[in-house]
């Protein structure tokens, strides 16, 4: 199958790793990978910060770049949800009608990975290997807006050699939520430091997670406090093989 | 409480003179180690009881949504529905009073105990009289309200504010309150203890002569039947009963969304509020009362409705569904950001999630504290996931932020980032020199408030962007270039 993968601007930059594990695990599975280079950003921080209209042109260049394909992979649980719940209702209230359209037409098709690999492609068991601890935080848009249920789980429970376990009240929010943590600082610190204590309560090596924003939010806080704990997408341990 | 501002909005509802932006009034609740514990208690307890609650009933997820469905419609039609009840309640014997916003409120309540000649009134627990200070306004015209609802009376007499819907006195612990009674309740006992048995019989023996002598009572209203003209009041105590049944003349102050249709609707809403709020599968006292019934229960009847932005909110076409709300306080139950701000923060009886959409709607966004309201919230969703009225908070905070003022700073980042990101050669210029600066990275301490708990990641040498270029820059799709 061939299939279009949107980066997200925050892994483009930032995290070019879990590009490149999507890629490989797409790959080994025995697909094609394109990825449009056309693409830029979903738009999520300035729609979520109260900028609308900034947000419209980014819908307007994903829709142009993505429309072609049909299926999209976004490894980022909250882009995922922005382009599927937003871009069609942004376009609209916006008053762009035919924009909306377009949006709405396309959106089905984009995936977060833990669902392309589980309702599209049908796969669980994506050859893995990563004999570490590892405990799952399932981040709220996957969680709340994407609806994942246990679907990254599914995955992880095929990796061979993994030790998996159970995050403390994993449902509560990390207290990121994109601008959130600057302009409340100190309760989305509050609602970090939690967290953070919950992962270190499981003595797990690794916290995983299939939004590097939030990883990045918790895994700053983990670094800070010398815990020794690593933060990893999803999708890189799905890509490892020894 | 003397410290309600007499402001453009106080015709509304009060905001509390000096109230800081959000985040500041957050600091200091988070600094306050007791109280972020007393809540993260209170509010995991009954988070986790009205789970299940909930998960008895196989068909919450329909009950959920005829909630919304008949509260949607109602207000569809509300003048229509408004009007039904009006000539109902008349019927009955009571007497309807329309009020445009807190002040007309305040002063024909005001007005009609005075014609009965009282100073002293008992009062059911309410938020619409929170929402227009009716106690303060009272105060000032010599009359004395008395809350009668534990809870409510704690925060009275410890002259404090509410910080929780439907529990104002959450952020108090029991030996605070023991010491509370002990100063402030004459008829407390000596050596009263903190255990909860005793505090609840101290506040029973000082409830009960006020009861037995009051004249008057004020209430506010969970649901009002249109086609009946029967009002309803929902609670766990039944002190609320004692007012409503006790006095000779009985004074109900109603928002005008508290409306349903017919007395068939609250098959639908008698589930869904008790197990919200209090993880109850009934709630132990209903009261219902329509009009008056010579020789039983109160005399004469007033029902004030309250409008106070309400028409103003149904207007607008994403945060109407804030009027939904049934005060059943889950949303606050669940919001991370509340459990460690405190209800105090969010500068209105309305705290957490529903205060932070329906305060920006009901005062104007204007204020400090209601600028600040809309960016209270980390998106997580899990206040639409436990509302019973499937409220889409999250979505009406994001319509709010956009119509919050925009200061330059951020108003310029966002305008920058916005041109940068529609281009990819911009883009991709940018994570060149990004790549380029990267060891400057470790040394940064911007921004502050995000560098002051948290290390920032590395800048990585090359990107996304640029792997790919190098490593699939020859396959398909390279008409996507710029
Ligand atoms: S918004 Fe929903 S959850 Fe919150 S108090 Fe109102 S009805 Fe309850």
């Amino acid at each position: 199958m061939k299939i279009a993968l949107f980066a997200t601007c925050v892994n483009d930059t930032l995290f070019p790793g879990t590009g490149k594990a999507v890629v490989r695990i797409l790959e080994r599975l025995g697909h094609e990978v394109v990825f449009p280079e056309a693409q830029t950003c979903c738009g999520q921080m300035h729609l979520n910060t109260g900028y609308p209209e900034q947000a419209l042109p980014l819908v307007r260049s994903f829709t142009d770049t993505f429309e072609e394909y049909d299926a999209i992979v976004a490894p980022s649980g909250s882009c995922a949800a922005m382009v599927r719940d937003w871009h069609g209702k942004t376009a609209a209230r916006q008053g762009d009608h035919r924009l909306a359209e377009r949006a709405f037409a396309l959106t089905p098709r984009v995936h977060e990975l833990a669902e392309l690999l589980v309702d599209v492609l049908g796969v669980t068991d994506v050859g893995a290997v990563f004999p570490h601890r590892v405990t799952y935080h399932p981040t709220c848009h996957g969680l709340r807006m994407l609806k994942l249920g246990d679907k990254p789980l599914q995955l992880l429970r095929e990796v061979r050699g993994i030790d998996l376990v159970d995050l403390p009240d994993a449902t509560e929010c990390c207290g990121f939520g994109g601008t959130f943590a600057l302009k409340n600082a100190d309760v989305s610190a509050a609602m970090c430091a939690d967290k953070t204590a919950a992962v270190k309560q499981t003595r797990a090596e690794v916290l995983c997670a299939v939004d590097n924003s939030c990883l990045m939010h918790i895994g700053g806080t983990l670094s800070r406090q010398r815990s020794g704990v690593r933060v990893m997408h999803l999708a890189e341990i799905l890509a490892s093989d020894r | 409480m003397s410290d309600i501002a007499k402001d453009a909005t106080a015709s509304r509802m009060p905001t509390y003179v000096g109230m800081p932006a959000f985040p500041k009034a957050a600091h200091e609740a988070v600094a306050d180690t007791r109280l972020r514990r007393n809540l993260a208690h209170a509010t995991g307890t009954i988070r986790e009881r009205r789970a299940a609650a909930v998960a008895e009933l196989d068909d919450w997820a329909e009950l959920r949504d005829a909630g919304k469905r008949i509260k949607d419609h109602t207000l569809e039609y509300l003048g229509h529905y408004l009007r039904m009840l009006e000539g109902k309640v008349t019927e009955a014997g009571g007497v309807v009073h329309w009020a445009r916003d807190a002040e007309e409120a305040n002063a024909i309540v005001a007005r009609l105990i005075k014609e009965t000649g009282e100073t002293e009134v008992v009062k059911v627990k309410s938020m619409a009289t929170q929402e227009i200070g009716l106690n303060e306004a009272l105060a000032e015209h010599g009359i004395t309200a008395l809350e009668t609802d534990l809870a409510e009376l704690i925060v009275q007499l410890a002259d404090d504010r509410p910080s929780h819907i439907l529990v104002p006195a959450i952020h108090k612990n029991r030996a605070e309150i023991r010491d509370l009674f002990s100063h402030r309740m004459p008829s407390a006992p000596e050596g009263l203890t903190d255990e909860p048995a005793d505090l609840a019989e101290a506040a029973r023996r000082h409830l009960r002569a006020k009861f037995l002598s009051a004249k008057v009572a004020v209430s506010g209203a969970n649901f009002a039947i249109a086609d009946t003209g029967t009002i309803l009041v929902v609670e766990s105590e039944g002190n609320g009963r004692m007012c409503l049944t006790l006095p000779e003349t009985l004074i109900t102050v109603m928002g005008i969304e508290k409306l349903l249709p017919s007395a068939r609707d609250l098959e639908v809403f008698l589930q869904l509020l008790p197990r919200s709020s209090t993880a109850e599968r009934m709630n132990p006292y209903t009261s219902a009362w329509t009009g008056v019934t010579p020789g039983d229960g109160p005399q004469n009847f007033h029902l004030v409705l309250l409008d106070n932005g309400r028409t103003d909110v149904r207007d607008e076409e994403v945060g109407r569904q804030a009027l939904r709300c049934i005060r059943c306080s889950a949303c606050l139950n669940v919001c991370p950001v509340y459990a460690r701000a405190g209800g105090h923060a969010y500068g209105s009886p309305y705290p957490g999630p529903i205060g932070a959409i329906l305060s920006p709607q009901i005062r104007g966004i204007g204020s400090k504290v209601d600028a600040s309201l809309p960016f209270a919230s980390s998106l997580c969703g899990a206040c639409y996931e436990v509302c019973p009225v499937a409220i889409d908070i999250p979505e009406v905070l994001v319509h709010l932020r956009a119509k919050a003022a925009k200061k330059l700073p951020e108003k310029t980042v966002m305008k920058v980032a916005a041109w940068g990101l529609r281009s990819p050669a911009r883009l991709a210029l940018g994570q060149t020199l990004a790549g380029r600066a990267r060891s400057l990275a470790p040394h940064l301490r911007f921004p502050r408030a995000w560098a002051d708990t948290r290390d920032l990641p590395p800048i990585p040498k090359e990107s996304f962007r640029a792997w790919w270029k190098r490593t699939h820059g020859d396959s398909a799709d390279r008409k996507d270039a710029s």
